[in-house]
């Protein structure tokens, strides 16, 4: 078999399908197989759209005719716009009364978990709102929050005054709230996911050297915890930029009232999908990609992220 | 064979052993954990509780937090069973409701899309873990910056390209970009296949099996856990999607491409003035919600040991 392999050999190597066999062994044709499909629908819904959102900023698309190249014009329009200016800034009070409360919230639960139970019903119950769809979530808690739903009810058999959740002064804080409900027992198992890494002989060691519990929290599970804490502020701050869903629907028409949910996601599809000014739609995404890249850059920076001090 | 993640060691509680004695910061500590949860109960139960009642008797006693006069009236409303001089009798939104179709389209972009995604991101995430072929770690390093990327600026292009290929208002728009899997699931999967230990494969290859028999006949049959959790993961990602759908599939005008979701956000929006149908929308609501609660029953312990692998990763 050998032997009349080898014979063959010269002549065969030659014959281009060989070569081309050579070239890309089975293995490599089955790699190329499994990938393609992967690999092309990255590109087309994930690479594409990144790269050309970057381009559509620079022209003044409107979907429907010709998109003209217009230079750094719409970076020089949004410069001057106030409503990208204000939409930013609910959009960061929104985000500030989100995250650390949610992040706060969710690194006790996980503590009192670990020290508590090992009970998987509570841990389930925790996680309960994340299965939630937050439009349903959204749609639950403004009923709850409406003048006929029970909160309502109570502050006036409480003889307190009346609070309008959905009114302009405090729908941003309700709609943190909602966000903060539904996320805080997400956040809180990755943290205790995280907590159970922490070799508990350290914990015995603060012990015999007599520190408290709060001592132990500071000097322990805090710097311990860096990288899971990492992962969870630039994921949820991430995220929390481009809030919108709770906000289309907490608010009637969307973007109200009074202008008070205009939040930067809303100003972009708003900008896209009502007036059509796709190009500079993209602008202002363009604008928030930026800021999500610069703050993960400083979040990372600022923590060091994958050094946890566990050797 | 395991029936969870091989990576995952979830080690029984590291402070069993202190002792249990009643403290005050015990009691503090349970009782927050028991407040939080309450806090998390009650608005399933309210969404129950309203889905079952009628919208005047809700009406008339806000303060009441027990249900009230058990009907099935707001679930046959918004499933369109009910004439529409009925719906408005009771106090519903006029116009009749279709959550039976919204509830099939719902699930026709889950399971297809989920389907797709599970699929071939397992094939991309074989190849990157146990095929060699050249710029395997750079192809791999364009998937790992696309993770990290943030996706604030797909929306647009990816909407415009679903415009061009005819696409809005359909299913098959609102399915489209997901379908062919994406980083995360390939990283995903990939860290599985890659934590697994390869000699079974070798053994199989000596014995004349080749490549693709491999990996249908062993890589995958052991993977069964990851692919359900990656499955559920990405099930529950679609079925909760609001904008992508809303958008691509006309905004809730379109009744054959509108999801639960958006068939929500529509009725919602629809209520700018007067008390709101909230029977009718929590009614909708629980039908949304039911899947996801029915999942987390049976598979509630595969679902939270993979958010907690998420973390670990």
């Amino acid at each position: 078999m050998s032997i009349h392999s080898r014979a063959i050999e010269p002549i065969s190597a030659r014959s281009p399908l060989n070569r081309l066999r050579k070239l890309f062994p089975a293995e490599t044709l089955v790699a190329a197989l499994f990938i393609a499909p992967s690999l092309f629908g990255l590109f087309v819904f994930f690479i594409r759209p990144t790269l050309q959102g970057f381009y559509l900023s620079l022209t003044d698309s409107d979907l429907l005719t010709h998109a003209n190249f217009i230079g750094l014009a719409n970076y020089r329009t949004l410069l001057a716009d106030k409503q990208f200016v204000s939409s930013l800034l609910i959009t960061v009070r929104y985000v500030l009364l989100n995250i650390p409360l949610q992040t706060v919230l969710a690194l006790a639960l996980a503590v009192l978990l670990v020290r508590l139970t090992d009970s998987m019903v509570l841990r389930g119950l925790v996680l309960l709102p994340w299965l939630i769809p937050i439009v349903i979530a959204t749609l639950v808690w403004i009923s709850i929050l409406s003048s006929i739903g029970p909160v309502d009810g109570f502050l006036k058999l409480l003889r307190l005054p009346q609070v309008c959740f959905m009114c302009q002064e405090y729908i941003i804080p309700s709609i943190a709230w909602i966000n903060i409900w539904r996320h805080t027992g997400y956040n809180a198992l990755l943290f205790f996911a995280g907590l159970q890494t922490i070799p508990k002989e350290l914990y015995e060691a603060a012990a015999i050297d007599g520190a408290g519990e709060w001592r132990t929290f500071q000097s322990i599970t805090l710097p311990l915890l860096r990288p899971v804490t990492v992962f969870i502020l630039v994921t949820s701050f991430a995220g929390s930029f481009q809030v919108y869903d709770s906000v289309a629907v907490s608010a009637v028409p969307v973007g109200g009232p009074g202008g008070a949910t205009r939040v930067i996601y809303w100003y972009i599809l708003d900008l896209a999908f009502n007036r059509f000014k796709m190009g500079y739609a993209t602008t202002v995404a363009v604008a928030l990609f930026l800021i999500s890249v610069a703050l993960a850059v400083v979040q990372l920076w600022y923590f060091r992220a994958n050094t946890s001090d566990l050797g | 064979m395991a029936t969870t993640l091989p990576t995952v060691y979830i080690r029984p509680t590291a402070t069993r052993s202190r002792a249990k004695k009643l403290s005050v910061g015990r009691v503090l500590a349970w009782s927050f954990l028991i407040l939080w949860s309450l806090l998390t109960l009650f608005p399933v139960y309210w969404m129950f509780r309203m889905a079952f009642s009628t919208q005047r008797e809700l009406l008339a006693d806000p303060t009441n937090l027990l249900p009230v006069h058990f009907t099935l009236d707001a679930f046959k409303r918004v499933l369109g069973l009910l004439p529409l001089s009925t719906v408005v009798d009771q106090g519903g939104f006029p116009k009749i409701l279709n959550f039976g179709l919204y509830l099939r389209n719902t699930f026709i972009v889950s399971i297809v899309g989920t389907a797709g995604n599970v699929a071939f991101s397992t094939l991309a995430a074989y190849a990157f873990a146990r095929l060699r072929f050249p710029f395997r770690n750079q192809l791999f390093y364009i998937y790992i910056a696309t993770l990290i990327m943030p996706t604030v600026l797909n929306m647009i292009p990816n909407f415009i390209l679903i415009y061009q290929l005819h696409w809005i208002g359909t299913l098959v728009g609102i399915i489209a970009p997901g379908f062919l899997g994406n980083a995360f699931s390939v990283f995903f999967m990939r860290q599985f296949f890659l934590g697994f230990n390869r000699e079974l494969e070798e053994a199989a290859r000596l014995d004349g099996a080749g490549i693709l028999g491999v990996f249908w006949h062993i890589a995958l049959p052991i993977s069964l856990p990851a692919l359900t959790t990656l499955g559920i993961l990405s099930f529950m990602g679609s079925w909760n999607d609001f904008q992508w759908p809303y958008f691509v599939g006309g905004q809730g005008r379109i009744e054959q491409a509108t999801t639960l979701t958006v068939a929500l956000a529509y009725f919602r929006s629809q209520q700018q003035s007067g008390i709101p149908d909230f029977t009718g929308m929590m009614a909708g609501a629980l039908l949304g919600v039911a899947p996801m609660l029915a999942l987390f029953a049976i598979l509630g312990r595969q679902i939270v040991n993979s958010i907690q692998f998420s973390g670990i990763k």
